[in-house]
């Protein structure tokens, strides 16, 4: 079964519905706004060249490289994306990628889909976004450029997001902040590596190849100046939460503990059930043996049912 | 050379969905000889020659090449002795610059750089594209990728030479032009094509495939004189 | 080489499930995962309903068990960050690791209800696209409200997925190759780490400027058949009653289940 090695796609069941749903909203003004743009940008070429650059991440992500032993190093490809299409439109070939990945092959959760976007659609591709554009402005044309912006995008681009994965596991309280983030961001730091340096390799065929490809926009409108400077705070802002998160997980824990606190603060209006609705048999007991019955009748009925519609098919 | 090039044996390969691609294959090469395979589109060829250097493994019978079994520990060996040359160029030719390209192989094999430039200097003077050694090859015609692609397997001095459709899509001065350059290249050569006239002038000897079966198997004058065996197995 | 077997996940079948409509199977799988989610870790009866709810729909959707596994497995590697709640939940003390982990009742608790949830919905959303065709399945998400042009790309994303999947492994058997040992002893084989990433990179840059061409012709053969920007498909029938009856029947069972789960446990 096909699978995208990177361990950063979050599966249902680890983040609480409350970070999901937070992270969807999120999710979808910023890819609405992306929609928008891309609407204006590129009009009529835009459906086959993000699809076929979607299938193209999607794809790439199938390479690798060996490390060492059996481990072997792979790519993302939100900062090639970027530096090859914009932001924008890198954010939706990315949503495509991640959307797909989920929902096709269940790589990740369709509840946490909303964190999973957030993590590599948003995160990555603006923080890959702001290194590029900080690198060109401060280097301009030194030939060295293109390597480096390369690496230091890919390599930041996966570290970020990997910040923003590992804070979401801890507000959900599925996994302490002490471990969660320093866990995170040290394999994130490693497998970083391989992204930068694939990425830079890439730029490097690209420039020999189709250096046209790669000419600077002259004037940035304002809607990607506003996103260097989300790429900016994105990236110090969860650079400078995340060790904090880790040396106090008490902080973090505190706030999952709310999340639950506002489950539990409604329970005492309900606690009008009795303990025991039948003498000597607690009521968790007595829903147990219930549901086991109700469960087993379902799966008997679904088998009879579908066993019935054989025999019907094959008599016809 | 005691052995034979190529040893293959009772060979069977099925897909994964379970479909036979190749029906207890037996073939041997041998050294100096230049082979033609052919076939109608499906019948076999491409996955035939991945097994050659283990791109494949054989899941019953065997594959010996160059007096290796080609399994698992032998690769490494394998692959530089069996140059495998596919059908696209542009799949194999993945390094910024064409000298990038040729140099791959040694490189990975870790020869001393002097010797890495002298490899990559007479493939390409092999081939005919020492002109553009430091140029990109995303450019190039494909006939001239097709030859740089070749380039890339004989830096590695194999003692076979393996390619998949080396004349699919070129014209006819490219397509002449490669046939004079594998006629002047030495090593054994199997060459997967459909292209009958190519066969003509290059290989004595064909194997014709059809739907994983080998059928037929001599000398090429023979066979392509035979209409009714080409018609039967696709090929007229 | 047969390569589309391996990633369209779809299973041909005539199966309750594969005929049911795709936005009946979308609204209920999205259900019952919202479900999963909001059942709190040791409400075991509702778990044990949930777990039932997903085998009867796999045994209706007639999935081989051995595919429905291997695909749960997915989510396996993910569940070792999980793990770290079996030492960090405090509660009832179980087991101490000799070097001073203490292993709690709820900790195991939450640890086995986050594995089995992620397990649950990944088995739910496998069912889903084993017997729903992905044009469907995109049509079926088009209607529940995603936006025309994600659903447009990801329609021409998935057209040429294998196609690139094919190359990309193509590039990788080129080099596979090439990556030889050489007889002469003392050599090492391999260059660096550096290098072979740098390779994976042009492999990388390669792929993606063939497909940036490839996007081209693509689009200049949609424009030499009348396209021009619009997104026009064809329109899903509308839902008859009996199909929003049963949207709306599923969800508010589900909704009860998880209800309970909540009153009685949260």
């Amino acid at each position: 079964m096909f699978a995208t090695p990177m361990p950063m796609h979050i599966p249902d069941g680890f983040l609480s519905v409350i970070v999901s749903l937070v992270l969807w909203g999120i999710s979808v003004i910023v890819i609405g706004f992306a929609l928008k743009r891309v609407n204006t940008d590129l009009e009529e070429r835009q459906i086959p060249l993000m699809g076929i650059l979607a299938a193209a991440v999607f794809a790439g992500q199938m390479l690798n490289f060996s490390v060492t032993g059996g481990t072997s190093g792979h790519l993302l490809g939100a900062a090639i994306a970027t530096i090859l299409l914009g932001p924008w439109p890198a954010m939706l070939v990315m949503t495509c990628v991640v959307g797909v990945q989920a929902i096709v092959f269940q790589d990740g959760g369709l509840l946490a889909l909303g964190a999973n976007l957030f993590n590599m659609a948003i995160v990555g591709v603006t923080v890959a976004y702001f290194v590029q554009r900080l690198i060109q402005k401060l280097a301009g044309n030194r030939p060295w450029v293109t390597v480096v912006s390369g690496f230091a995008s890919g390599w930041l681009s996966i570290f970020i997001a990997s910040l923003a994965c590992g804070l979401q596991l801890a507000l959900s309280g599925t996994s302490p902040a002490n471990i969660a983030i320093p866990a995170m961001a040290g394999i994130h730091a490693l497998i970083g590596i391989g992204e930068g340096l694939i990425t830079a390799g890439a730029l490097a065929f690209v420039t020999s190849a189709r250096s046209d490809l790669l000419t600077p926009e002259e004037t940035p409108t304002p809607a990607s100046r506003s996103l260097w400077v989300g790429g900016l705070a994105l990236a110090v802002l969860l650079a400078v939460i995340s060790p904090i998160a880790s040396a106090h997980p008490d902080g973090l824990e505190w706030v999952a503990e709310q999340q639950g606190f506002l489950g539990r603060a409604q329970a005492p209006l309900y606690d009008l059930m009795p303990d025991y609705l039948l003498p000597g048999i607690s009521n968790e007991a007595l829903a147990t043996v219930l549901a086991g019955i109700a469960g087993v009748g379902l799966v008997l009925i679904a088998t009879i049912g579908v066993a019935m519609g054989r025999r019907r098919s094959s008599a016809t | 050379m005691h052995h034979n090039t190529v040893d293959i044996q009772n060979l069977v390969y099925t897909y994964p969905d379970g479909r036979e691609a190749l029906h207890s294959v037996s073939l041997s090469v041998e050294a100096g000889e230049k082979v033609a395979l052919v076939g109608a589109n499906g019948a076999g060829k491409s996955t035939l020659l991945l097994h050659l250097n283990g791109l494949l493994p054989a899941q019953s019978g065997y594959v010996r090449a160059c007096g290796l079994d080609v399994v698992k520990e032998n690769l490494g060996r394998v692959r530089a002795a069996v140059g495998v040359v596919f059908q696209d160029p542009n799949d194999q030719l993945f390094s910024p610059t064409v000298f990038d390209d040729v140099a791959y192989g040694p490189l990975y094999q870790g020869l001393p750089e002097g010797e890495i430039r002298q490899r990559v200097a007479a493939a390409l003077t092999a081939v005919g594209m020492i002109a553009v050694t430091d140029r990109a090859s995303y450019h190039l015609s494909l006939g001239e990728k097709k030859r740089v692609a070749i380039a890339t397997v004989l830096a590695m001095d194999p003692e076979i030479l393996v390619l998949d459709e080396p004349s699919a899509g070129l014209d006819p001065r490219a397509r002449r032009q490669l046939i004079e350059l594998l006629q002047s290249l030495q090593p054994t050569q199997l060459i997967a094509t459909h292209d009958l006239a190519l066969v003509r002038s290059l290989c004595p000897r064909t194997v014709v495939m059809n739907a994983g079966h080998i059928v037929a198997d001599g000398e090429t004058t023979a066979i392509l004189g035979d209409y009714a065996l080409l018609e039967r197995h696709g090929l007229a | 080489m047969s390569l589309s077997q391996n990633l369209d996940p779809y299973l041909p079948g005539s199966s309750l499930v594969h005929r049911l409509d795709p936005r009946v199977k979308v609204g209920w799988a999205l259900g019952f995962i919202l479900t999963v989610a909001l059942t709190p870790p040791d409400a075991w009866p509702v778990g044990i309903l949930l777990v039932a709810i997903t085998a009867a729909v796999a045994i209706l959707a007639e999935m081989p068990a051995g595919i429905v596994l291997r695909r749960a497995a997915m989510a396996t590697p993910f569940a070792l960050s999980a793990l770290p709640l079996l030492f960090t939940v405090s509660g009832h003390e179980l087991w101490t690791l000799p070097w001073g982990w203490t292993l709690t009742y709820e900790g195991a608790v939450r640890c086995v209800s986050v594995v089995m949830k992620s397990w649950l919905s990944v088995i739910m959303a496998g069912v889903l696209t084993a017997t729903t065709r992905m044009p469907v399945l995109l049509g079926a998400l088009r209607a529940l409200g995603v936006p025309r042009l994600l659903v447009a790309t990801v329609n021409l994303m998935w057209r040429y997925l294998f196609v690139l999947v094919a190359e990309a492994r193509r590039l990788m058997h080129a080099r596979s190759a090439r990556s030889a040992s050489s007889p002469r002893p003392g050599l090492h084989a391999g260059g660096s780490i550096a290098w072979r990433a740098k390779v994976t990179g042009g492999m990388a840059g390669s792929l993606f400027l063939r497909a940036l061409a490839r996007a081209d012709r693509t689009y200049a053969a949609m424009v030499a058949r009348g396209y021009d920007g619009d997104i026009r498909t064809l329109r899903l029938t509308p839902l008859t009653l009996h199909e929003r009856i049963s949207i709306i029947l599923g969800l508010a069972g589900l909704g009860t289940v998880a209800g309970l789960g909540l009153l009685l446990w949260g």
